[in-house]
């Protein structure tokens, strides 16, 4: 008994910073992993990404105004992206060019313009942290903002939820019935960003988009459903967050690379012996029913 | 007579090329009208064009009814995601939208009327199943009950048939008579002549210009057809300005209550 409390419990019971960190993944994952599962719906798995990097130069720009300070990165990188996001939505909805080509055009160029600043200054260890981020050493304010974050994004998520799905599933009726669709699709643009702020703090702005994309791709291969795949990606984004820590904190590896990874194993588990579609259950299908 | 739709020197197209091409007259409320005509001649564009998805190049539509909620609309090829994960209730509930909105409840009477509305097109126990393992004409059959929860007096269904079986469009068809019956309004984009000549009062041929509009007997006589395959489909790059004060060229329909007549 003492041992399994040991493992699992003692490292958060004991340690305040882990205790944070475990606070923060878990908020992490309720607002970015509903969102990921409908990125991955409407096919802009990549658009995470992008985002991702349209948002550093703008963070930069406040660290490099300020310093490390939270406040001027945080409003640089939404600055950034929100610019990024409209312009995307606007360009894809007026003009003939697609999502992913306005968004690919947009993201460029704010990183082009973020690199430029930077080299105006040079460059900084502490850009490291923007890099990577670090879930371990997460302050009172950025908690909160996590969490903020979080809860507007379950908020807004359900006040928009019944245009969204319906605006993925069949666009045209929704353009038929109802306007809503439009703002709909830009109040989910504007999420996207929000929780890549907040990833961009626990795992950095290489990793933020893994918290997204791999939980909803763990649910693609376990539900039919999207109220049930929501559920598993928001489980499996938590259970990840708590198992990384934990074993980032008994062998010694960096922890936000370390949630990704035991994303990455119950991703590739679910690719193997996955209920719908997956590898195993594809191979070997069993005999065929009566009707 | 009260008109559902009035098209006055109504010219839709694309990058000023006109697919349907001065269009005049009326579609009389609770009319049941085939919109017939060969690929290319205009009929989905006449569609897009009464429920605003495109804007006309030229004179205007203008509806009985300014509520856009009451014109429902299946086009032919529906942008839907079928690989999206929802299943045929939540799908058909969609019809609901004016009722529910983004927020409204979906309480008894309504779950009741999303069951009949799926049990009317004969879906009954897939309301579970997850809409990427329907069939196209079960796909067909959903949409249509969707239709009905949409409860619009304007309905347009642009080739509603194809690619579904026999007993699939009779059963489908049976619903158009229903809402016929209610005095809805229904316009159906067809390919089958025969069918059309059964079931449809009133036609419409359209070859970009209306080749003739009525009695569905008077206009799908065999010279209007050869006229209606005649008429060239592609766009002529080269194409004049057209001069606007250009008469459209309707056959005289004035003996036919409630069609192409003239403002």
């Amino acid at each position: 008994m003492s041992t399994v409390n040991q493992i699992f419990i003692a490292p958060f019971s004991e340690f305040e910073f882990m205790r944070r960190a475990l606070a923060g993944a878990l908020a992490l994952a309720l607002g970015a992993c509903p969102i990921g599962v409908f990125l991955m719906l409407r096919r802009m798995s990549l658009v995470g990404d992008a985002m991702a990097h349209a948002i550093l130069p703008g963070a930069a720009v406040g660290f490099l105004l300020s310093g490390l300070n939270l406040f001027a990165m945080t409003a640089g990188g939404l600055i950034a992206g929100f610019v990024v996001a409209l312009l995307t939505g606007l360009v894809a909805r007026t003009t003939e060019l697609k999502e992913d080509a306005a968004l690919a055009t947009f993201y460029l160029l704010s990183l082009a313009v973020g690199v430029t600043i930077i080299s105006l200054k040079g460059t900084n260890i502490d850009l490291l942290h923007v890099l990577f981020g670090n879930v371990l050493a997460l302050d009172d304010q950025t908690l909160l903002m996590i969490a903020g974050n979080a809860t507007v994004t379950l908020i807004v998520l359900a006040l928009i939820y019944r245009p969204l799905v319906i605006e993925c599933v069949d666009p045209g009726f929704m353009r038929a019935v109802s306007r809503a669709g439009g703002p709909a699709h830009l109040a989910f643009l504007v999420l996207v960003v929000l929780n890549l702020v907040s990833g961009f703090y626990a795992l950095g702005t290489l990793l933020a988009v893994g918290i997204m994309m791999l939980p909803a791709a763990i649910g693609r291969f376990w539900a039919r459903d999207i109220t049930l795949m929501i559920v598993i990606a928001t489980t499996s984004g938590a259970v990840s967050g708590y198992a990384g820590l934990l074993i980032s904190f008994h062998v010694g590896v960096a922890s936000g690379p370390a949630i990704i990874l035991v994303a990455g194993v119950l991703y590739l588990t679910s690719l193997l012996f996955g209920r719908v579609g997956g590898l195993v259950r594809q191979a070997f299908p069993g005999r065929h029913l009566e009707a | 007579m009260t008109a559902a739709l009035r098209f006055r020197n109504l010219t839709l197209g694309y990058d000023r090329h006109p697919a349907v091409h001065h269009l005049d007259g009326a579609i009389a409320a609770g009319a049941l009208v085939a919109v017939v005509g060969p690929n290319g001649a205009g009929k989905s564009t006449l569609f897009k064009g009464i429920v605003g998805v495109i804007k006309p190049l030229a004179g205007r539509i203008e509806r009985g009814d300014p509520n856009p909620q009451n014109i429902a609309y299946l086009p032919q090829a529906a942008e839907i995601d079928r690989t999206f994960p929802i299943n045929v209730y939540d799908m058909v509930a969609m019809g609901l939208w004016r009722r529910a909105g983004s927020f409204g409840g979906i309480d008894r009477a309504a779950r009741a009327s999303i069951e009949q509305a799926i049990d009317a097109v004969g879906l009954s126990g897939f309301e579970a199943r997850a809409i990427a393992t329907l069939s196209g004409g079960q796909m067909q059959r959903m949409l249509f009950a969707r239709l009905l929860l949409q409860d619009a007096r304007v309905i347009m269904l642009d080739e509603p048939f194809n690619a579904v079986d026999a007993k699939t469009s009779a059963d489908l068809f049976d619903l158009v008579r229903r809402w016929h019956g209610e005095r809805r309004t229904v316009l159906t984009a067809m390919h089958d002549i025969d069918f059309v000549r059964a079931n449809f009062p009133e036609t419409l041929l359209l070859a970009r210009e209306p080749v003739a509009w009525g009695r569905t007997a008077s206009v799908l006589t065999p010279e209007n057809l050869l006229a209606a395959r005649r008429m060239c489909e592609a766009f002529d790059q080269q194409a004049e300005l057209c001069p606007d004060e250009q008469v459209p060229t309707l056959p005289p329909s004035s003996d036919v209550v409630g069609a192409g007549n003239r403002p």
